[in-house]
């Protein structure tokens, strides 16, 4: 029912685009720096200890480069990176929501006529399933950047060995289920959020009530279409 | 004008509106008062369509608001300005965009059309010049006036007051409540405050229900409630010891 509202004609699109453009600087912009440190940090990790299980002379060198790739390509970006966007963006639309509907600040919105859902929410969702995917595309890049610095730093491979890896046996296709499970996963982020902020009742406390449950239900979500959809690339 | 016929409310299995029924004027300062959880803010949210009714009518100005489809409710809600107890203005936004939100979402006037009636409004309420100033910086008594404002911005036909007074200095309330009265007069709309503050029933009190346990239990004006021989309502009046002493006097 609230998604019905919420996908329910605008009552008027410029003020809808300016709510966009808003969110999509507070969901997506203001979530650079913290996905830029994760990744090059993740990435570096991944780099080192690829190197480090890799014992067998037999196995070549740029499979660090390799393995680090795939490793972020398939997995982190997509799937950790929205887990941590879950807790970052998830918690705030449900306590931003939350805290306006215990200030009566929905009932304001609906008392003037104004389809308070749709104005709130879709645009919160809007933004996000546009902005996350180059996000996303930048957690990877970051995150291949940070395998690597690190390495060719630690003498781990040679930065052409490193290059050659994360070209070798490239898929695209790989990318485009990256970016399916991205789509979904904004999705869900911002509307699981969005309904528990939309229908919180009492104070400050169901507010962080509200915040937790965004974050859990959002995360397990998350997991859930993660290996659906894994799933079914793998046997399409 | 608007009349309320027989509405019931009950919540869980505890009726918290008794066949309530009532005509509010139009040009006048009609007042729903009684004690605190007699029902009077469940009353204002069932005319308003924040609760839905159980049974009854909400008649705005001939259109029986609860049987109207989403679009028609729309369409009267735009005529509705509302000042919440808490004053409910949108914390992202300054005084300014506050005030300008209900004429950017309903209206074709031109960016500086707006600015006059924002600057209209809020001088109206005596905030000339706070303009962008944030909610979280202003006093509790700027705040309801702000409120005041943006009700007002799209000129509407209907006023809702949901207490207004609460939390204010009594001479903070004196303005507010003189402010309500004049905008109503001015503007010839059908204004309903909520309130419990005796000040404010002798000041502005035109159009009176007192509301008891969910009842309709007494109306009339502020010139008969004094004189009232009615029991629930005396112990409401004269729940204080200034009230008694006061009026003893006299």
């Amino acid at each position: 029912m609230l998604l019905l509202r919420v996908f329910s004609k605008p009552q008027k699109v410029s003020m809808y685009l300016r709510q966009i453009i808003f969110e999509i600087d507070s969901i997506g912009i203001s979530s650079l720096p913290i996905i830029a440190i994760i990744s090059v940090f993740m990435g570096g990790i991944i780099a080192i200890q690829s190197a480090h299980a890799i014992e067998s002379p037999l196995v070549p060198l740029y499979a660090v480069g390799f393995t680090t790739r795939e490793s972020i390509i398939l997995e982190f970006s997509p799937t950790i990176v929205c887990l941590i966007l879950a807790g970052k963006v998830g918690s705030n639309i449900a306590s931003e929501i939350g805290a306006m509907r215990i200030t009566e600040q929905i009932d304001a919105l609906e008392i003037m006529g104004i389809n308070s859902a749709g104005y709130l929410i879709f645009p919160k969702i809007t933004a996000a399933v546009f902005i996350f995917p180059f996000l996303i595309a930048l957690s990877m890049f970051l995150g291949i950047f940070g395998g690597y610095l690190m390495g060719v730093s630690s003498g781990a491979c040679t930065s052409y060995q490193y290059i050659y890896g994360i070209q070798a046996f490239f898929e695209p296709g790989k990318l485009y289920y990256s970016f399916t499970k991205v789509i979904v996963f904004a999705f869900i982020i911002t509307s699981v959020s969005a309904y528990f902020g939309y229908n919180t009742s009492g104070g400050a406390l169901e507010v962080g009530k509200s915040s937790t449950s965004a974050v859990v239900y959002s995360s397990v979500l998350i997991l859930l279409f993660s290996l659906i959809l894994t799933y079914l690339f793998i046997n399409r | 004008m608007i009349e309320v016929r027989n509405i019931n409310k009950t919540f869980g299995d505890r009726q918290v509106v008794k066949n309530v029924s009532f005509t509010f004027e139009q040009g006048k300062t009609n007042l729903i008062i009684g004690e605190s959880g007699s029902g009077k803010t469940t009353i204002l949210k069932l005319m308003v369509g924040l609760h839905s009714l159980d049974s009854g009518d909400v008649i705005f100005d001939g259109q029986n608001f609860p049987k109207l489809n989403v679009k028609e409710k729309q369409e009267i809600r735009k005529k509705i300005g509302m000042l919440f107890q808490g004053g409910a203005l949108f914390d992202s936004q300054t005084l300014e965009e506050n005030i300008r939100f209900p004429l950017d979402m309903f209206t074709h006037l031109t960016k500086e059309e707006k600015n006059e009636r924002v600057n209209f409004c809020l001088e109206r309420v005596k905030l000339e010049g706070k303009n962008k100033l944030y909610p979280a910086e202003l006093s509790g008594g700027m705040k309801k006036r702000a409120a005041l404002a943006r009700a007002i911005a799209n000129n509407p036909g209907y006023l809702f007051c949901d207490e207004p007074n609460s939390g204010l200095d009594p001479k903070t309330s004196i303005i507010i409540d003189a402010l309500i009265k004049d905008i109503t007069e001015e503007f010839n709309i059908t204004t309903i405050i909520i309130t419990h503050d005796m000040n404010s029933v002798m000041e502005i009190g035109e159009n009176i229900m007192f509301v008891y346990k969910g009842q309709n239990w007494w109306t009339g004006d502020k010139t008969k409630i004094l004189n009232t021989d009615n029991k629930e309502l005396f112990d409401f009046v004269f729940a204080s010891e200034f009230m008694k002493t006061f009026f003893q006097k006299k």
